[in-house]
């Protein structure tokens, strides 16, 4: 049985659910264009996986097994729409941009999986901190991504401005590049590929190997 | 505890119902609380954007800010402005609806409230037009239009651009143009945004002189002093739709389908 230490800590680095299980990518493409979006994003997250988790820890002896995944959605579809209320109250101009993504936390993988795999067999202090870690984790990984995305694509970090641009008079030329999704994709790579040479257990086995071309002539 | 959990058949159909409504019930109560609760704080969030982006697309407000050189908020600039409900097909106020609590673009969904454009009609691909409008007119001392608001929209390459072009007291030049609501890529369409762009709107004239709109993007500016030079903006490189669409979208609203019949008789003194 894991510590409540563990299942809080393992998840930003040694069981990540961005890089080691490759969830919620596509939130992290979408939001991590500046700072500011990215930390609310995260902040929504840490907010729908904590109470979901605990929420579905407390009902997990009553729930059928059969309408299991419906209950979990609804409850975690819940959670989501009163952040989404919260943030039109409070954030307004946040919650413009990040528009459609916080009400996309519901198909978010990394709170369905944890709901499923973890609040359904724990109970609700620690599935808390698992919801908790892992949206910790999720949010290093964000966070990451749009401290590249946001001073290389926009010059600024958090609206300040770090590189002037050429367009306002400054000496930056903008990477346009990084103001597109794709960008995104690359710096999780990059992330990946550090976080795996750090830490060398979480590199997977190679399932299959290519053969070596024999035919060589027709390649000629 | 224990012993009363052993007592329920988890996945007996009496269990099933049980924990499917209980928990819609309990949802639906938290999800209609937080939304009751809220809305009152959201819909003045809406009404200060909103404004905001009024005084932005005239000019009173620069972009990032929402206190002008003065300081003065934007609830103190906005209150310069008359709002006033527009009838579309005659061209004249009306007061049939609250100019202040009125959606126009709402209405626009609304057949009872909206008229079906046809294919040729509408170039900028709305769909359906509201029949009434709302304009925000700001007034000098001596009660001369100083400068006039008008909400504009249509279709670029994404979706739909929301703006608003605000014209000066001759109701013949441009005084600004603005978007609130775009879904343009970055780096391309998206720089409806960029302010440089932007600045090139103030001073450009609408009408030419058989009043028929005259705006026009084009890719190669005509040359300084050429007839057409004070009816043109740069096109966005890299954007063709989205410049068409911005060039349609005015075409449609300073048109006959759209403000056009309204600003003639707002310069006649007929509206």
């Amino acid at each position: 049985m894991a510590t409540p230490k563990e299942v809080l800590v393992d998840p930003i680095f040694n069981n990540n659910p961005i890089t080691l299980q490759v969830l919620g990518i596509c939130s992290a493409l979408a939001v991590t264009i500046n700072m500011a979006t990215t930390l609310v994003m995260c902040a929504a997250v840490m907010f729908v996986t904590t109470f979901a988790n605990v929420a579905v820890s407390l009902v997990r002896h009553r729930v059928p097994s059969s309408i299991r995944i419906i209950v979990q959605m609804t409850i975690i579809a819940s959670l989501v729409i009163v952040v989404d209320q919260f943030l039109q109250a409070f954030a307004y101009d946040i919650s413009k941009s990040l528009s459609v993504f916080v009400g996309l936390i519901i198909t978010n993988c990394i709170i369905m999986g944890r709901a499923e795999a973890f609040a359904m067999q724990n109970g609700p202090g620690l599935s808390a901190l698992d919801g908790f870690g892992n949206a910790l984790g999720y949010s290093v990984i964000l966070i990451g991504v749009a401290l590249v995305r946001e001073p290389l694509g926009s010059g600024t970090l958090m609206g300040y401005v770090l590189l002037p641009r050429v367009v306002d008079g400054g000496w930056y030329y903008a990477n346009g590049m990084m103001l597109l999704a794709p960008s995104a994709f690359f710096i999780i790579g990059l992330f990946i590929w550090a976080i795996r040479a750090w830490k060398p257990e979480q590199v997977e086995a190679v399932e299959y190997e290519i053969a070596p071309n024999l035919q060589y002539k027709e390649a000629m | 505890m224990r012993e009363a959990k052993a007592k329920i058949d988890k996945e007996s159909l009496k269990n099933v119902l049980f924990v499917a409504i209980s928990v819609c019930l309990v949802c639906s109560i938290v999800v209609s609380t937080a939304a009751v609760m809220l809305q009152p704080q959201q819909r003045l969030n809406q009404i200060y954007d909103e404004r905001q982006n009024i005084l932005r697309a005239a000019g009173m407000l620069a972009e990032g800010r929402n206190v002008d050189a003065q300081g003065r908020t934007v609830d103190e600039l906005f209150e310069q402005f008359e709002v006033r409900a527009v009838d579309l097909d005659t061209g004249t106020f009306t007061d049939a609806v609250d100019p202040y609590n009125f959606e126009p673009i709402r209405a626009a969904r609304d057949p009872a409230l909206s008229t079906n454009l046809s294919a040729q009609q509408d170039i900028a691909t709305l769909g359906r037009r509201e029949d009434i409008s709302v304009v925000y007119i700001r007034r000098t001392e001596a009660g001369e239009i100083d400068r006039i608001v008008l909400p504009v929209r249509g279709y670029g390459l994404w979706g739909t651009l929301f703006g608003y072009l605000a014209l000066e007291g001759d109701l013949q030049t441009i005084a600004g143009l603005g978007f609130y609501s775009h879904r343009e890529t970055p780096g391309l369409g998206g720089e409806v945004d960029n302010p440089v762009w932007k600045a090139q709107w103030p001073g450009v004239t609408l009408y030419d002189q058989d009043r028929a709109p005259a705006i026009r993007l084009p890719k190669v500016r005509s040359p300084e002093g050429h007839e057409l030079a004070r009816y043109e903006v740069d096109a966005l490189s890299g954007a063709t739709l989205t410049t068409r669409g911005i060039e349609y979208m005015l075409r449609f609203w300073t048109g006959d389908l759209g403000f056009g019949p309204f600003l003639e008789n707002l310069q006649q003194n007929a509206a």
